[in-house]
């Protein structure tokens, strides 16, 4: 019978088949850091169970860690108490931890694969709705919520039904200026943050070929902001390229071994799909979003719609756009923004600097703008020293900070204060998430960049 | 047991006629730092229930004393966003042991699931008739009935039966959660592992 590759990948970790319930669901690689997994451990504890295979679980400090001074100790006494569980409970169970200053820290769906823990074919999960990220690689790969991390932990199995499939192509060329975030923008600007709920996408087309890894791990990020469980992307070439000689990648033997079953890994020719969606690459501008969820989204040269002309609740929009302090038929280009982030599981890879470095190069950051450039982890600080980025932030007036989720959720120090709006390369622009009562604008480290220089919402094709 | 057993439910609720609310409304992620389960009731809703300076809002729902219960009523699109669980926990710990909407994001309805806490999914019409039959007389009583998944408001007696898979029904009726039933797999577990490439 003819299969997708998520048919593929599922129905080979199935552990058992429950009548009229979920799937008992193996899961190859499990990532936690430190917000979501010590009350998991606690669970274990109480009910006096152990970690079932520590070596396939891996920890890391991200969520809450402040970006400067990280050699310093944590000042927030909260956050210090869950960054020191992390490693006490990585210790006591024997679990791989890179805590805060560890030369491999960072966030977890950047460090993940740097590392080739994140491989095609496997299962991953982590308690972080974003761990969809790791479908750029072929893998399944999904957020789950505290119960099911010690439900890992404990048996490394979760139990899910499984979900609908969706194949979502785009055809084509992206063009000058447009970048795999826009891409996502634009497809659940398409389909609304509810529009894949219940579905496990495949991205496919000649735009997700063309794309380099960094850029389809930016598009599977944001699966879930349209409601999706998690994306994927079948390997290829590039992939195998990017996952090579990595420290948790096989080896040897047990490389050609893997190489034989990843190559199978692509869905079938007549293979169905629940829903499909075809795009044009062409029909994306650079997008920016204008209200509080990432469905809110638009070309960036387009106006804010009319709530009357969309689908679904127009108190609800009209709330959205109230909290924005934006009005219907504004043009989204010109608005004065106050604040630039650059960083997050979405957009703090190496490309993304590089991206934005093209163009501050030889510009001045705006007097009015304050910036947040957060590398996704210490091998990216790096790669921007080494590149010489960094001296291109610095000649243009801007500092480069220490690793972490940042300004992303706002865990940590880095708030954006109540009615400012930010420029943000993140996933989420919900009421209040980089801050209480932060506005934010989600768009691309072109369109970020473009902002930082000139104050206001600027479409970067006119400074590239 | 993991939770208390949930069988019937007969109780008046809390209307939050709003599309998309996303997890970081239930609970924003500066209430996250805790290391054990504890109080995240106070914080549901945070920035929706108190003003920066901590006195209520006086027109959210939750400081309305006229709207009381033991069921939450959502609009369409109810807890996307993040996969804190801590939404579910919040929601639990305020005293609701069901969400009504005409549609859930995933994660959240997984979470609450796993922890006791029933998401019932109605037509977009029912969703509707519960918001103006809630408005009209706050004191409308809503029963939920697990065991033949129906829900009812009791003043009209319009009613409508709900989905959940026999596997969580049962879980919910008895208090149990999927641990429970996953450690008594390990051997097979086990098979599995040993076959995997990685």
């Amino acid at each position: 019978m003819s299969k997708t590759l998520f048919d593929k990948v599922w129905d080979s970790h199935v552990v058992r088949k429950i009548k009229d319930g979920p799937d008992v669901f193996f899961i190859d690689r499990h990532f936690i850091h430190e917000v979501t997994s010590p009350v998991a451990f606690l669970g274990l504890k109480s009910r006096k169970n152990s970690v079932l295979f520590p070596e396939r679980t891996f920890a890391t400090a991200d969520h809450n860690t402040p970006t400067i001074n990280q050699h310093l100790p944590v000042q927030d006494p909260l956050s210090a108490n869950q960054l020191k569980a992390l490693e006490e409970n990585s210790k006591e169970w024997g679990i791989t931890h890179w805590g805060l200053g560890h030369k491999n820290n960072g966030i977890v769906h950047v460090v993940g694969p740097e590392h080739g823990i994140t491989l095609p074919g496997a299962t991953i999960v982590c308690g972080d709705s974003h761990t969809s990220t790791h479908g750029a690689f072929g893998a399944i790969a999904f957020g789950i919520g505290t119960s099911e991390v010690e439900m890992v932990l404990s048996t490394q199995c979760i139990m899910q039904p499984k979900p609908k499939k969706m194949r979502i192509t785009i055809n084509g060329k992206l063009g000058f200026g447009v970048t795999p975030k826009d891409a996502a923008l634009f497809i659940i600007s398409k389909l609304t943050t509810s529009g894949a709920t219940g579905y496990f996408v495949e991205y496919a087309g000649d735009v997700f070929t063309d794309m380099s890894m960094e850029g389809r791990m930016t598009v599977c990020n944001l699966s879930i902001e349209m409601g999706a469980r998690g994306g994927m992307i079948a390997p290829d070439e590039k992939t195998y390229e990017y996952i090579k000689g990595r420290t948790f990648t096989p080896k040897g033997k047990a490389w050609n071994e893997a190489m034989e079953y990843w190559e199978t890994l692509k869905t079938d020719k007549n293979a169905s799909f629940d829903k499909e969606l075809i795009f044009d690459g062409s029909e994306i501008e650079p997008m920016i979003t204008y209200g509080t969820n990432p469905g809110m989204g638009t070309g960036i040269s387009q106006q804010i719609p009319n709530g009357n002309m969309l689908e679904g609740g127009v108190t609800t929009y009209k709330k959205s756009l109230e909290y924005m302090k934006f009005e219907e038929g504004d043009a989204m280009i010109g608005k004065e923004v106050d604040f630039v982030f650059l960083g997050s599981c979405t957009n703090g890879r190496i490309e993304d600097f590089r991206a934005f470095a093209s163009i501050i190069k030889g510009k001045k950051k705006a007097d009015n703008i304050t910036a947040w450039l957060v590398p996704g982890s210490h091998k990216v600080e790096t790669q921007i020293k080494e590149e010489g980025i960094l001296e291109i932030i610095k000649n243009a007036g801007f500092e480069l900070r220490e690793p972490g989720c940042s300004a992303c959720l706002a865990m940590n120090d880095d708030k954006v204060p109540t009615g400012k709006l930010a420029v943000s390369t993140s996933n989420r622009n919900f009421e209040g998430r980089q801050g209480p009562g932060a506005r934010t604008l989600l768009a691309s480290p072109l369109v970020a960049a473009a902002t930082a220089v000139t104050g206001v919402v600027t479409d970067p094709r006119t400074l590239l | 047991m993991a939770y208390d057993k949930f069988e019937t439910l007969r109780s008046t609720a809390v209307p939050l006629p709003i599309e998309n609310v996303d997890t970081d409304q239930i609970i924003p992620a500066r209430f996250l730092k805790a290391t054990e389960r504890k109080g995240f009731g106070d914080n549901l809703f945070r920035d929706w229930r108190y003003n920066p300076d901590n006195t209520p809002k006086e027109l959210f729902v939750l400081n309305n004393p006229i709207y009381k219960g033991k069921i939450l009523v959502g609009g369409k699109n109810f807890g996307s966003g993040s996969s804190r669980e801590h939404a579910a926990w919040a929601v639990y710990d305020y005293g609701f042991r069901c969400v009504v909407s005409s549609f859930f994001a995933d994660i959240f309805r997984n979470n609450c699931l796993n922890i006791g806490v029933l998401p019932v999914q109605v037509s977009a019409e029912y969703l509707e008739k519960i918001f103006k039959s809630v408005e009209r007389n706050p004191n409308t009583e809503i029963e939920i009935n697990l065991p033949n998944q129906t829900i009812t408001l009791l003043e009209s007696g319009a009613q409508e039966s709900f989905d959940i898979n026999s596997y969580k029904k049962d879980n919910m009726l008895n208090g149990y959660d999927d641990i429970d039933y996953l450690v008594k797999m390990k051997d097979e577990i086990k098979i599995i592992a040993d076959s995997r490439p990685f």
